[in-house]
């Protein structure tokens, strides 16, 4: 209960007078996505648009197609028949090449961080930075000491990911993914496998990082908890469509069956029996 | 009160019959050569689009080439030594010694140094190749590289098939080499032959269009193996067990396409030399 409270009252306060304001704008949007990998239909119809600004956390079960959504966002997967937007753009049918301008205005933490295992901390950083950008090594090097800085990993450069811990390598992986300062960040289950208070320490970074960089986040996870800490909106996900989406509050009162009992599961409207 | 039946049959899944089973083998097959021709494709479109990261490549030229130089020298030297002890024997009857030189050397240059070298190079390289891939697809590092804007083919299979390309037939001339060089000692050692006589027979046997056809076919060895080891690295799915089975696949393949391709590359330089 008091974890819900402190919750709720973290994501009023990153509901800043100029934030809920702006016009809801969808920076990516999904129109009746359908995909199978061979007779398996992962999704089946599914239906969604992030808003710049907000932090959408999309919540599911396991193997429902949570982490298939996100790769549809980058264009990593294509669909078999739907559409989907980024900024407007329909992406579904661009050509690799084009598709890499559009990855650039994204930046993904993987869910098991996704190192580059040859390369140092550093170089993984760095490692955007030579690909697309024309900046001196002084200057990379200042740049991935500021974002190592904002995930809380200093000092820690010349460290192979080997050497790193689980929740080390998803801070790294995160520095990694924002240090070209994309316009949204996609989450990959950014909690799981993490112990209680590593957990804590990921959810209030993304909470951290929203508040500092002003990005758009998706989150994907099936730790309610975390959900709750971060959130704005919630999209569930259940066997390939997206069949409940709104407001952390409206998702308490929500008479959904799967997602109450999803809720349920993880004590968060157990607290609260009489709605 | 009813009971379930232990087994029930009808709802098993039928087992696919052989014509059904002979089809998807057959599509599988087709999806394979596809998946490299456009691998191929995709190969030469990256490097026609301009120069390639010089670290890059030169770590591949060391990992390729020079660490194979080891087992270049030893499979030659032995495989050129057993040639010249076998000649002398099947042809003892009809003063075989004499001829060492000659089938010692032409058999090397044209056949068994661009095969063999191919063979053992092919295997630990593209082994190493499709392990290393395979390994980075099933931790996610390639979707990395994709969803930080680069392209995987650009970034690892080109250099890898650049430098296998070359390096396979600097190799060879090594094996070569190597190859002579095993086969006069035993020459020397063991059929008391002058090295001055071994040398100049070898040198009269062996003419260009045989270096031509023997080192150039390794160009083609090298392209293809490499490609099959970063095509199966890169579609390599299933964890560590399924970077195994890629891994495997490779040596395979790899071994089989070297045999293949020899046998069309030799009827072609027949023709052309």
């Amino acid at each position: 209960m008091t974890e819900s409270i402190t919750t709720d009252r973290r994501a009023t306060e990153r509901q800043t007078p100029e934030r809920r304001r702006q016009p809801r704008e969808p920076f990516v949007e999904f129109q009746d996505v359908f995909k199978k990998y061979g007779p398996k239909a992962v999704l089946r119809g599914a239906t969604l648009k992030v808003y710049r600004g907000e932090v959408l956390v999309i919540l599911g079960g396991s193997g429902t197609g949570k982490s298939v959504t996100l790769r549809h966002m980058l264009g990593l997967e294509a669909p078999d028949s739907g559409r989907v937007f980024v900024e407007e753009e329909d992406i579904t049918d661009l050509p690799e090449e084009d598709l890499y301008r559009v990855r650039k205005k994204f930046g993904m933490l993987f869910q098991s961080g996704a190192l580059f295992d040859s390369m140092t901390v550093f170089e993984n950083v760095a490692f955007p930075l030579r690909e697309h950008t024309d900046m001196s090594e002084d200057e990379i090097a200042r740049a991935v000491r500021e974002k190592l800085e904002l995930v809380h990993l200093p000092n820690t450069e010349h460290l192979m990911p080997v050497d790193l811990s689980g929740g080390m390598r998803k801070r790294v992986g995160l520095a990694r993914s924002i240090v070209l300062d994309p316009q949204v960040i996609l989450y990959d289950e950014p909690t799981t496998g993490l112990d209680p208070i590593t957990s804590q320490k990921i959810n209030e970074l993304i909470v951290d990082l929203q508040t500092k960089l002003s990005v758009t986040s998706v989150v994907v996870t099936h730790d309610i908890q975390s959900a709750f800490s971060v959130g704005d909106r919630i999209a569930f996900l259940n066997q390939g469509v997206f069949e409940w989406v709104g407001t952390m509050d409206a998702a308490r009162d929500s008479d959904h069956p799967k997602l109450r009992e999803f809720l349920k599961a993880s004590a968060v409207v157990a607290a609260q029996p009489s709605k | 009160m009813t009971t379930a039946p232990i087994l029930d049959d009808s709802t098993a899944p039928e087992a696919p019959g052989f014509f059904t089973r002979v089809r998807e083998r057959a599509d599988n097959a087709f999806e394979y050569v596809g998946g490299i021709t456009d691998l191929a494709m995709q190969t030469i479109q990256q490097l026609r689009r301009g120069p390639l990261e010089r670290p890059l490549l030169i770590a591949q030229f060391e990992q390729v080439g020079v660490r194979s130089i080891s087992i270049v020298i030893i499979t030659s030297a032995f495989v050129g030594m057993v040639l010249a002890l076998q000649t002398a024997y099947a042809l003892a009857d009809f003063g075989g010694k004499l001829f060492i030189g000659m089938v010692v050397s032409l058999s090397l240059v044209r056949e068994l140094a661009p095969v063999l070298m191919s063979l053992m190079v092919g295997g630990r390289v593209g082994a190493g190749m499709t392990a290393e891939l395979g390994t980075m697809k099933v931790t996610e590092q390639i979707d990395a590289l994709r969803a930080l804007a680069t392209n995987p083919v650009r970034k690892l299979v080109v250099p890898r098939v650049v430098a296998t390309t070359i390096m396979f037939p600097l190799l060879t001339v090594i094996s070569i080499a190597l190859g002579i060089l095993g086969g006069m000692l035993i020459a020397v050692a063991n059929l008391h032959l002058a090295a001055n006589f071994y040398m100049r027979s070898v040198i009269t046997t062996v003419k260009y269009n045989d270096l031509a056809s023997g080192i150039g076919k390794t160009f083609f060895f090298g392209f293809g193996v490499s490609l099959i080891a970063c095509y199966n690295g890169l579609r390599t799915t299933g964890g560590a067990d399924g970077v195994g089975r890629a891994t495997t696949m490779t040596v395979v393949t790899g071994a089989i396409t070297v045999l293949i391709t020899d046998f069309f590359l030799t009827k072609l330089f027949l023709f052309l030399f």
